[in-house]
């Protein structure tokens, strides 16, 4: 199972390290990883996308993660309700005739056009990793030249939804 | 200013040259040597090298006492051995590259063991970092997954501070080794004292260790006892660390409850003692592991429940509810699914288990049981009129010693009839390398232990090929006069890699005899040390307790049975309940 936890940090030399050294020596397999600084000075925040066997696994890698001096706090955000964004960059060949039909079959997820030449368009979307890999799946048969994603960064809403909570719609699972 | 340093500026100088002393400006190796000495650090050791010339001058002019071993790794095992039985932080210097990675394995063994030990290490300059400079290597890139915790100084203001930290690290919560990286250009750098943040208390936010265990959680933990017929108490060195032993055998006394121990944690309660049951495990004794399986429930204090303890994890204890008692939090359902865990320091939990008068649970009948096992299936060994049998000579030494020598081990067979049959009297006098398993481990230990106990006879028993990884540091005892007992249990192989060729190899002894040895008697007089060998069980006795009596350091070297067997034995992957070799055959 996918989980989305986030890592609240103080924001020293090696501590990324620390940190994804802890996952591989535990066998935790990263699927992404981002981090920033927060509202506050010399803290940062990781938010980690991990693939987790089990919940004694996942019991563990929170655990082992809190024990680590530099780490402030440590959250398995994914049953709550979140907000889950990711950044791409896609870079889809693009000849000057099909062009419009393009940009009207990309519509519906609101990317931007970053940058343009002759034959190539450059994409940004934003959004929830889902929505990334359907506009990626869609814009493939054209020919995508270049990809890059940024990796998932996520915040709790502030209105927990009981909702949710009754059943957990987990975004990631 | 410590009682030494003002001494030697009141001996060497006029008072105009104290005043000279008091005000000239500090380096950083200056700051680190004082900073030591506010943490009352006694004993340091250690092996100089390019980059930390500054601190040994530094040391030079404010002395500490450091031990100069002949291998950092000498430094660090000592280091761990003081550590042991002083239930201090023990203290180590090295240089940079190759003096910090001889370290390397002395320090997974202090972590994965818990053993409180702060680091210094030397690095090139700050401008030459990263650049493949002359005994540069990454140390804390290398030492990050092996340390509680590792810093490297980027301000020499920061020292006083990194060092009080590091100590309040390495001996708080779950101990373990802590490592400071000074760089040469930061310990030669000027220290301004007003720029230096030194807190009184050490605060990190992001390492609360919780001492005081929760009332709900000890309350069930009181219900589940009085409720068991047949509960257990599994003892770590959890309870050795957080001086908890008083109070553990106070409220196993109190209650009735059974106990038994890891590895590491014999010596919390007395070897004879009528309600320990001995050592459970790989190679415990069958009542331990018996007591294990039939238990309804478990009351593990500062153990891990490591593999080599349980055996088969899904068949441990199969029907029984446990309760895990452990400082941190991290190993409460690691190994083991828990029903009633309490993240503690073993003596506030036992405190708070003893404040509550509670219904005692009726355990006279399990005792009895218990007993009954105890006595049918002792260790036990086939004497044999040719050749000196190992055990022999470990109950020898018990009896000569009376159980009240501190006892160092390498790893291997010697290490497990060490555990079988030297039953310890005393807390913190036991000291072995559990978790890692680190051969060349028993030797330095057992200098460490001394320094740390000069009064206390210090017996290290150590396998032939252990002794050869590490024996360089014989050369301590004769500087030092320090009577530490070399033991050497010599059946000239790797008597553990030989047992498990034979047993699950059909006997293909790959690479695990040793047919050259040194002679080790010669080896010990080239030492300037007393050397004996004993080669037949008639002398033995005789030569151990004149070599044991001595008030000087000795070896002797005990020529045992090559083919002899750790039994009994749980082989690997199977439960407590399959061990073989239980009873003679």
């Amino acid at each position: 199972m996918k989980r989305v936890i986030t890592v609240t940090v103080i924001n020293q030399s090696g501590v990324l390290n620390r940190v994804t050294g802890l996952l591989m020596k535990r066998q935790f397999n990263i699927e992404s990883i981002t981090v920033g600084h927060t509202e506050q000075p010399n803290i940062s925040k990781m938010t980690l996308v991990v693939n987790i066997e089990d919940d004694v696994k996942l019991e563990q890698l929170i655990k082992q993660l809190s024990k680590q001096i530099d780490v402030l706090k440590v959250n398995d955000i994914t049953d709550k309700s979140i907000v889950l964004r990711e950044l791409a960059l896609v870079k889809v060949v693009s000849p000057p005739n099909l062009r419009l039909e393009m940009n009207a079959i990309v519509e519906p997820f609101r990317p931007q056009i970053v940058d343009t030449s002759k034959n190539v368009v450059t994409y940004q979307v934003v959004g929830h990793p889902d929505k990334i890999d359907a506009f990626i799946e869609l814009v493939r048969p054209y020919g995508i030249k270049e990809l890059t994603r940024t990796g998932v960064t996520a915040t709790v809403r502030e209105v927990q939804q009981s909702f949710y909570e009754s059943a957990p719609l987990s975004l990631l699972k | 200013m410590t009682a030494n340093a003002s001494t030697n500026a009141k001996i060497d100088a006029s008072p105009s040259g104290m005043q000279e002393v008091e005000k000239r400006p500090k380096n950083g190796a200056e700051i680190l040597i004082q900073a030591l000495h506010d943490q009352g650090v006694d004993i340091v050791f250690g092996y100089p090298g390019g980059a930390v010339l500054h601190v040994y001058d530094a040391m030079y002019k404010n002395p500490i006492r450091h031990i100069l071993t002949r291998h950092e790794q000498g430094a660090i095992h000592a280091a761990e051995g003081y550590a042991r039985v002083s239930n201090k932080p023990g203290v180590v210097i090295a240089t940079s590259g190759p003096g910090a990675t001889n370290l390397v394995t002395g320090i997974t063994d202090a972590m994965i063991d818990s053993i409180p030990l702060v680091i210094f290490t030397g690095q090139v300059a700050t401008n030459v970092i990263g650049s493949d400079a002359f005994q540069e290597a990454d140390i804390i890139g290398i030492t990050t997954p092996i340390t509680k915790h590792n810093y490297q100084v980027q301000d020499v203001n920061d020292i006083p501070r990194i060092v009080k930290e590091a100590f309040h690290i390495a001996n708080t919560g779950r101990k373990g080794p802590v490592l400071i990286d000074l760089p040469k250009n930061i310990s030669t750098a000027i220290f301004d004292e007003t720029k230096a943040n030194v807190p009184d208390e050490v605060y990190l936010p992001g390492y609360q260790p919780n001492y005081k265990p929760n009332y709900l959680q000890i309350q069930k933990a009181i219900q589940a006892i009085s409720e068991a017929k047949k509960p257990v108490v599994l003892v770590g060195a959890g309870v050795l660390f957080a001086d908890a032993c008083d109070e553990l055998v106070e409220f196993v006394e109190k209650y009735r409850l059974p106990v038994v121990t890891t590895l590491l944690g014999l010596g919390s309660i007395p070897g004879t003692h009528e309600l320990n049951y001995g050592m459970a495990g790989m190679h415990g004794a069958v009542v331990a592991n018996d007591a294990i399986t039939k238990s309804d429930l478990i009351i593990n204090i500062g153990s891990r429940f490591d593999d080599r303890l349980t055996g088969d994890t899904s068949r441990f204890a199969p029907e029984a509810k446990i309760i895990h008692i452990d400082i941190d939090p991290a190993e409460i359902g690691k190994n083991i699914r828990t029903d009633i865990p309490i993240v503690a320091d073993a003596k506030e939990a036992l405190k708070a288990l003893l404040k509550n008068d509670f219904k005692a649970p009726d355990t006279a009948e399990w005792i009895d049981y218990l007993n009954k096992v105890r006595e049918e299936y002792p260790f036990w060994y086939e004497a044999d009129d040719k050749e000196v049998l190992p055990q022999q000579i470990i109950e020898l030494i018990h009896k000569i010693t009376n159980g009240d020598a501190i006892v160092t081990t390498d790893v291997g067979q010697h290490q497990m009839w060490a555990a079988q049959y030297y039953l310890q009297n005393h807390s913190h006098q036991w000291v072995t390398s559990g978790g890692l398993g680190t051969m060349g481990f028993g030797l330095p230990a057992a200098i460490g232990a001394q320094f740390a106990k000069p009064d206390k006879k210090v017996i290290s028993i150590l396998g032939d090929a252990g002794f050869q990884m590490t024996l360089q540091e014989l050369a301590l005892l004769k500087e030092f006069n320090l009577p530490v007992k070399v033991i050497i249990i010599n059946n000239a192989a790797l008597g553990m890699v030989r047992q498990w060729q034979e047993l699950f190899y059909d006997g293909r002894y790959s690479q695990s005899l040793m047919p050259v040895q040194p002679d080790f008697v010669k080896l010990a007089e080239s030492y300037g040390i007393k050397g004996y060998r004993i080669q037949t069980i008639d002398e033995a006795e005789k030569i151990l307790t004149e070599a044991i009596n001595s008030d000087e350091p000795v070896l002797v070297d005990c020529r045992v049975k090559q083919l002899e067997n750790v039994y009994p034995m749980v082989p690997a992957g199977k439960a407590l309940f399959e061990m073989v070799g239980v009873k003679k055959f």
